[in-house]
């Protein structure tokens, strides 16, 4: 009886494994559902991030209630990391190794991804969609487990470089960036957007250290070089003091901004909104703020969600429409998924999404991998500081 | 009972803490214990200089993330093994400690904390600068790789590491209660509790001052090194102020002045945080801090003070 019964399950599993053969391998996945982890911080100094896992907690939420995906419910694991990277690989270790999750989703922070860039990668495990803008997420060949979402920082710089070469071709182009990888990540696109010309046009390049205290010698460096158009990758605090410095010196190059100093709190006023008049930056969201997208029937998606899942969060918070998006494209990646849920798959149907709109990007924005191409969104659209507000210009730049 | 207690408790205390994980904790869970033994020999260290000697510090991430970075550098730079960084970072820290024991000496109370702070925000910061980013990675940090078990020993790296650690954590602490339950020790506490008496007594107290810092900082710098080898990664944000503060937080919640009271205080900043984040993902920082005031209101001399008044009890039954 006994031998007989464990001979029915042995032909039992040999039969299922002769139907399905890949469910041996769907770690986190059973009939009903989907694991999947995250870390983020909701408390420390970043807990103010913290709203974007808010945000992908509840449209996971709003799926399930929609019936999940292909029968499968999402059981969304959120951890709070406090932004301290040995958290985030304890965090991971647990979400992979103790709760089994198919795939980490939307993990945050730069140091903090760094630190489980190995270890995603030699377990095999997914590691989706992370909210950093450091180029290094896109390495299909080096880091085949690993993407990010939004425009890298070299995405953006390419998106930079075009403009200039359609507007300003022909001008001297100067370069002011900060001596790290996020600096360099805007170097380098500049450099692949326009090639063995790329010293043909930028014909002063500057560094800065995140820990000087000021940049100014470099600013007036950059004026005596004759350069009308300028190039800077720096972070709010110097963004505001290159901006200032430029104007009181009676500076007037056109000024491409990292879109990370794009805050009207931490540059444009610490500068003097006057001063900052002609600043052009860049965005691939919706901003929730801006006029425009009062009545647009994408952020109305955006707000009835808000509205019912998350009623006391604040609609003027980027953060939330962030969680929104990169949600979706998840949900999109498990929908073509269908029933194979290895976590081989996950990765092959993440980097071949073609072309998906995603309601919270501004038009002409949209989703889209291929097997060699690991940035989920490469377009831009430029905008100009008016003195008030920024005002969207031109048509959405396209990086590749 | 009591006698046997103090007899044999660490004995059996240590023999379990080897023995239970490798038989039934996961990978995680072996790497959360490695945390533990790392935070338990910083907040030793912290509670050296400020438990037994009365030097308050809010700066000991510094010294932890010193440790964490000289095992980096040199596992990354220069290919050597894991353990023999670890007297490296021992001699560096001590040094470090030492150097910052100097000004200590004229600072006393508050304004010791202040400037001890001071130095945790100064870390950070620091460990991008230019001159040493070559060493130290910049903002971008250092990536090491974990160590196997030697001598094809049938543990897994999890495993290994932790015993390891665990090994490095049981040394240093029976040097550390060699050194408090002796003749020093007796002289950090009197230094604490009666400055001018025991310098009537003949207690060099510049001298003692500035080698307890000297010692704290090196107990607390091997804890960073173990944490790096586990962590397998050093960033500059990886020691931030909040690290400081946190093990000033397990010194008072384990117990001052009380060599059980480092692990009682590492096993609450490693588990509670978590705890935390359980109960609520709206305010996990909330949560914590009524979790803090609780324990203050329940073991107000730390977990240990708690422990030992428990089982004095029991002795007398």
């Amino acid at each position: 009886m006994k031998r007989r019964t464990v001979l029915t399950g042995l032909g039992g599993i040999a039969a299922s494994a002769m139907v399905r053969p890949a469910a041996a391998a769907t770690v986190g996945v059973t009939k009903t559902e989907i694991k999947i982890g995250n870390t983020i911080p909701y408390s420390g100094n970043a807990s103010s991030y913290g709203v974007i896992g808010k945000a992908d907690a509840a449209y996971f939420q709003m799926i399930n209630d929609q019936g999940g995906i292909n029968g499968r419910k999402i059981n969304f694991i959120t951890l709070d990391d406090g932004y301290a990277p040995a958290k985030t690989v304890e965090q991971v270790r647990r979400l992979v190794e103790q709760d089994e999750v198919a795939l980490l989703f939307n993990s945050l922070g730069t140091a903090n991804n760094t630190a489980i860039h190995k270890y995603m990668n030699t377990k095999k495990v997914p590691q989706l969609f992370v909210s950093t803008g450091a180029d290094k997420w896109g390495d299909p060949k080096g880091f085949p487990w690993t993407m990010g979402w939004q425009p890298s920082y070299r995405t953006e710089a390419q998106i930079y470089a075009k403009a200039i070469l359609e507007n300003y071709a022909g001008k001297k182009c100067a370069l002011i960036y900060q001596n790290d990888d996020f600096g360099k990540d805007y170097l380098g696109g500049l450099q692949d957007a326009l090639g063995k010309d790329f010293e043909k046009h930028f014909t002063k390049l500057i560094t800065y250290e995140a820990t000087d205290p000021t940049v100014d010698s470099q600013v007036v460096a950059l004026k005596d070089s004759g350069a009308e158009v300028m190039v800077s990758a720096a972070i709010p605090k110097f963004s505001a003091q290159i901006i200032r410095k430029a104007y009181d010196i009676g500076w007037k190059p056109v000024h491409y901004m990292s879109n990370v100093s794009a805050s009207v709190g931490a540059t444009i006023n610490p500068a003097g909104p006057e001063k900052a008049v002609g600043v052009i930056t860049s965005a691939y969201q919706k901003d929730p703020t801006d006029p425009e997208w009062a009545n647009d029937p994408g952020m109305n998606e955006w707000r009835a969600f808000m509205k019912k899942y998350i009623p006391d969060g604040d609609l003027a918070d980027g953060g939330y429409s962030f969680g929104f998006g990169v949600s979706m494209t998840m949900v999109q990646v498990l929908k073509q998924c269908g029933d194979d849920l290895s976590r081989e798959n996950i990765m092959k149907q993440a980097a071949n999404i073609k072309r998906l709109d995603v309601p919270v990007l501004l038009p002409g924005v949209y989703v889209s991998t291929t097997p060699d191409n690991f940035h989920p969104i490469r377009q831009m659209q430029l905008t100009r500081w008016t003195g008030k507000t920024y005002e969207r210009f031109g048509k959405v730049i396209d990086a590749t | 009972m009591h006698a046997h207690i103090t007899r044999f408790g660490p004995l059996l205390f240590i023999v379990l803490a080897a023995v239970l994980p490798l038989a039934f904790a996961s990978g995680y869970q072996l790497f959360q214990l490695t945390l533990v033994v790392a935070y338990a020999l910083s907040v030793l260290g912290l509670n050296l200089v400020t438990g037994y000697n009365g030097q308050v510090s809010l700066g000991h991430g510094a010294f932890y993330a010193v440790g964490a970075y000289v095992t980096a550098i040199m596992m990354d730079r220069w290919d050597v093994p894991y353990w023999a960084t670890l007297p490296v970072s021992a001699v560096v820290c001590a040094v470090f400690g030492f150097l910052l024991g100097m000004p200590a000496l004229r600072l006393g109370g508050v304004y010791l904390a202040l400037t001890t702070f001071a130095l945790a925000v100064a870390v950070p910061q620091l460990l991008k600068y230019k001159l040493i980013d070559g060493w130290t990675g910049g903002v971008q940090g250092i990536t090491i790789i974990k160590p196997d078990a030697p001598y094809d020993l049938p543990l897994t790296s999890d495993q290994w590491v932790y015993l390891f650690s665990l090994a490095v954590g049981v040394l240093m602490f029976a040097l550390a209660s060699n050194l408090v339950h002796g003749r020093i020790g007796r002289a950090m506490v009197a230094i604490r509790d009666q400055p001018i008496a025991a310098e009537a007594m003949g207690i060099d107290i510049a001298r003692f001052k500035t080698l307890t810092f000297a010692t704290s900082a090196m107990f607390t710098g091997i804890g960073g090194s173990l944490a790096a080898i586990a962590v397998q990664f050093v960033s500059p944000d990886s020691f931030t102020v909040a690290l400081s503060v946190t093990f000033f937080v397990g010194m008072v919640i384990g117990g001052a002045a009380s060599i059980w009271g480092a692990v009682f205080g590492a096993l609450f900043i490693e588990f509670v945080p978590n705890i935390a984040d359980h109960l609520s993902k709206a305010a996990p920082g909330a949560i914590y801090g009524v979790i803090l005031i609780a324990f203050m209101f329940l073991a107000p001399g730390g977990i240990a003070s708690l422990l030992r008044r428990w089982f004095a009890r029991l002795a007398v039954k």
